[in-house]
């Protein structure tokens, strides 16, 4: 099956969704979203806390809510969306292809692409901390989804590895449902998540934050038992006897996210090694003419109201190109 | 007591195990193969460097050397009726002096005497020619065509299905803790005291195959556990190299390697490190600057910051220097398959037909069946085809849903993986059979799917998924 699309849009987070409906307002007319989730919304729908459109909207949203008014906006308009739908791959020349199980394998042929496949988590097989493999270890936003989303408690009680929001939020997150969150262990002399998460997520519920301190082992057969910290030197190297055995079943990792751009690279699209994310001139286009890139796929960003600013100009560039084009 | 009653039980479902069940499987015989884990290839076999060697390496006269030939000849005969990854990449053995100079030399003289085709000595030149990346120190190389790279989860998981879809019973969660006599049987009692009846019990138990052969009496061998740590490099790095790269064997075994896996990723490992601990799989910061320092005296270029993923393995080494295969002297019920040590994984088809060739020896009559099928065709979405893909959705829709998105795995083949011979029933399970949750995210995205997914398929709830069965529960409960 072939679809022509003027402007397609890989992923159906904030980013896509913004970039998407500024498109249709600057005249637009064909436009196709294309989202591998059964819905729309991205990350924002794990994302169950408040915090998020005091920029945008200028009162205080939870995740859902924010991206709810998004969608709502779609709704209006006669963007088609494709949900339950993953993208396989992307061309230099704008062709997509992506399944889903009523359509099968689909070509779609679009005037311009907007990338907006958000970003991912860095793994304890990135970080290389030693030790055994047990149950029991996560990735901060993988915990988010299963507390929040599926309704299911990672353990009793939770060491968390890293200071960004996400770690700081499911401390908090992780108290409210009855485990035991035992520290927050940062490897730099400074915390990288916003002030206020840190005094409402940690500070408010006695959680200690540990600083220049991270896990050098993991112990544990089935699941976690316990693992092992060491306070770093200024080459983030630990230091010898300082090695402290903490009790624990869960380790949450918060450590950072990387761009998803594996299809960005598919298409020949130039990635900037520091921010893993296109390299992009002005108004965000990347290397490959008539390809956008906009969120977090662009580069990670703390908030999601800076999301949507930016996006909204990735919209307006990727109209702005088809216009130029056709005239 | 009323156990059920089997001709053969075969204790430990590692790659030995499985190839054993494997071939008795064509036979008439009742045969159950019993594992104390939740899943097959949980030993040795789960984490090793999963080359199937060409067999220049044993010492010619043992039985090593003539089941690694006959078994790289299994392999490559079996691979695609199986559906057992595989690719004859070939390997190098690099030297890196003038001694490792003599030392292939000697590698190629004995590969000969070993009976192994496709040998060759390469200059310095050819050896670049076809390994650009290599060490400029390079001064030639043996390669072996024969060789190659294989999924060794696979490489287990094929046999133990093909065995169960011809009858044969596997027996999981079973640690085989005690024996007692009846009636010209062995009664084989599990650690929670579930029991199993077999006129003749097949060891092959990998590193615990010593404390097996204890119960029947027979202290005749002991395991010592050794460790080999390894990284997986992400597969941006795949053309580091195209062959394995080996370097002379050392003392401790084959040395540091980089290779392509069979999936395209780059492997670097192992470390030989002896330990206490049979069951310590961990994964320490020495073994992995060893694996690179090592490493990168073939290949500088290697570099840990493209790590994915590291693990480590336990070898069983038996201290013979060779297999013990056959009978135990102490005990006429027992039969050791003990001390498989490298190349084990490359050896364990022929292993295989070896044990059978015994049993018939010593006066086993068997009977053939006659709908014996070792047909097995796995889905692998990815691979497929534009019009295969759409043929396959149309057959089932749950092919169109993608779960995995590093991997592209999609539902229809983790319902597959579990509901097969010798299915997975937990997360690695599940990972190691289809790659979900091994690529880029480590299961970041797709894990809370694939545990939605094996609740609905073994009927059990979200919190009684495991990650590898026993008490690896991946969530505590659930929320109020
Ligand atoms: C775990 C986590 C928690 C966060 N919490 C907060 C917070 O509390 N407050 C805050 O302000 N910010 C938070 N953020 C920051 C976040 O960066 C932004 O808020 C925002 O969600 C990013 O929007 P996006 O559209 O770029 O990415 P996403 O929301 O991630 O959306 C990307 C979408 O693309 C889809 N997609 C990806 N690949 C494909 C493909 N191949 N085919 C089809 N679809 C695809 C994905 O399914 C996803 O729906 C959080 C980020 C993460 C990762
Ligand atoms: C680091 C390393 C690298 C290697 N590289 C290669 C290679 O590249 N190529 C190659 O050909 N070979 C290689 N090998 C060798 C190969 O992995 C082994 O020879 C092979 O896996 C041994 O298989 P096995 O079935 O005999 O043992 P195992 O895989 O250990 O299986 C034994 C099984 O018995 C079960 N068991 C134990 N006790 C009990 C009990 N009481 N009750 C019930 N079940 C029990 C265990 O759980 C296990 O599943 C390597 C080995 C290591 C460790």
């Amino acid at each position: 099956m072939i679809i022509n699309a003027d402007v397609a849009v890989i992923g159906g987070g904030p980013a896509g969704l913004a970039a998407a409906i500024e498109c249709r307002k600057n005249g637009i007319e064909n436009i196709l979203v294309i989202e591998r989730d059964r819905q729309l919304g991205g990350i924002l729908n794990q994302c169950i806390h408040p915090g998020f459109g005091l920029h945008v909207f200028g009162e205080e949203l939870t995740g859902p809510e924010y991206a709810q008014r998004y969608i709502n906006m779609l709704a209006e308009t006669d963007i088609k969306t494709m949900t339950d739908t993953m993208v396989l791959s992307l061309s230099s020349d704008r062709v997509i292809r992506a399944v889903n199980a009523q359509t099968g394998v689909a070509e779609i042929h679009a005037g311009a692409v907007i990338l907006a496949m958000g970003c991912r988590e860095r793994t304890r097989g990135m970080l290389r901390i030693p030790g055994t493999r047990p149950a029991g270890i996560y990735t901060a936003g993988t915990a988010q989804r299963l507390v929040n989303i599926e309704g299911l408690m990672p353990g009793k009680n939770t060491v968390i590895l890293g200071s960004g929001d996400i770690g700081l939020i499911m401390a908090r997150r992780m108290t409210l449902e009855g485990s035991k969150v035992k520290g927050v262990y940062e490897i730099m002399p400074k915390s990288g998540g916003l002030k206020r998460n840190i005094v409402q997520c940690l500070n408010d519920f006695g959680i200690p934050l540990h600083l220049s301190k991270t896990a050098i082992e993991i112990h544990g057969k089935e699941r976690v038992e316990g693992v092992t910290v060491a306070s770093v030197d200024e080459n983030l190297s630990p230091i010898k006897g300082t090695e402290e055995y903490v009790e624990c079943d869960t380790l949450l990792l918060s450590v950072g996210l990387i761009p998803e751009n594996e299809l960005s690279r598919g298409a020949g699209i130039a990635i900037d090694p520091k921010t893993k994310g296109p390299v992009c001139e002005k108004g965000f286009e990347t290397s490959v003419p008539g390809i956008f890139a906009c969120g977090n796929v662009y580069k990670v960003y703390d908030l999601v109201d800076n999301v949507t600013k930016d996006s909204v100009l990735a919209g307006r560039s990727a109209a702005e190109y088809l216009k130029s084009r056709s005239f | 007591m009323n156990s059920q009653k089997y001709d053969f039980a075969v204790v430990g479902a590692g790659v030995s195990g499985a190839w054993i069940a494997y071939e008795l499987s064509k036979y008439t015989a009742k045969t159950c193969l019993i594992e104390k884990e939740n899943d097959v290839a949980m030993g040795a076999t789960k984490a090793n460097s999963a080359i199937i060697h060409a067999g220049y390496d044993p010492v010619p006269g043992t039985l090593m050397a003539k089941l690694n030939v006959r078994g790289n000849e299994l392999v490559r005969e079996l691979h695609e009726k199986m559906d057992i990854p595989f690719r004859q990449i070939g390997s190098l053995v690099i030297a890196l002096s003038e001694d490792d100079e003599a030392k292939i030399r000697e590698l190629y003289e004995r590969g000969l005497k070993n009976g192994v085709k496709g040998l060759k000595i390469l200059t310095k030149e050819e050896t670049l020619a076809l390994e650009p990346n290599l060490s400029d120190e390079v001064r030639g190389a043996l390669l072996a065509e024969t060789a190659g790279v294989c999924s060794s989860f696979e490489m287990s998981v094929a046999p133990a299905e093909v065995a169960e879809n011809n009858g044969v019973d596997l027996i999981r969660n079973f640690k085989v803790e005690n024996v007692s006599y009846e009636d010209g049987y062995t009664i084989l009692v599990s650690s929670d005291g579930k029991t199993v009846a077999a006129r003749t019990v097949i060891n092959a138990a990998g590193v615990h195959a010593d404390e097996i052969a204890a119960l029947f009496g027979d202290d005749s061998f002991t395991m010592t556990p050794r460790r080999g740590e390894y990284s997986i490099l992400d597969n941006s790095c795949k053309d580091l190299v195209r062959h394995v790269i080996f370097q002379p064997p050392v003392k401790y075994g084959k040395g540091i390697l980089v290779s392509q896996t069979v999936d395209g990723n780059i492997i670097v490992g192992p470390t030989a490190e002896n330990i206490d601990d049979k069951e310590d799989k961990s994964t320490t910061t020495e073994g992995q600057k060893t694996a690179f320092d090592g490493a990168r005296r073939s290949v500088p270029s290697v570099s840990e910051r493209d790590v994915i993923t590291s693990f480590s393995g336990i070898r069983p080494i038996g201290g013979k220097g060779d297999f013990i295969i056959g009978f135990s002297d102490a005990n006429k019920a027992l039969f050791n398959v003990a001390g498989i040590e490298s190349p084990g994984l490359t050896a364990a088809p022929a292993i295989g037909e070896y044990v059978i060739e015994k049993l018939i020896e010593s006066g086993h009559k068997f009977v053939k069946k006659d709908d014996f099928d070792n047909t097995r065709i796995v889905v692998r979405f990815k691979d497929l085809s534009d019009e295969e893909k759409n043929r396959k959705i149309a057959e089932n829709p749950l092919y169109g849903r993608v779960i995995c998105r590093c991997e592209t795995v999609t539902e229809g083949e983790i319902v597959d993986s579990i509901r097969r011979g010798a299915g997975a029933r937990d997360m690695d399970g599940v990972k190691r059979r289809v790659r979900a949750g091994m690529g880029r995210c480590q299961g970041g995205f797709c894990g809370p799917r694939v545990m939605e997914i094996l609740s609905r398929e073994l009927d059990i709830p979200m919190s009684e998924v495991t990650k590898f069965g026993g008490g690896s529960r991946m969530t505590e409960k659930e929320t109020l």
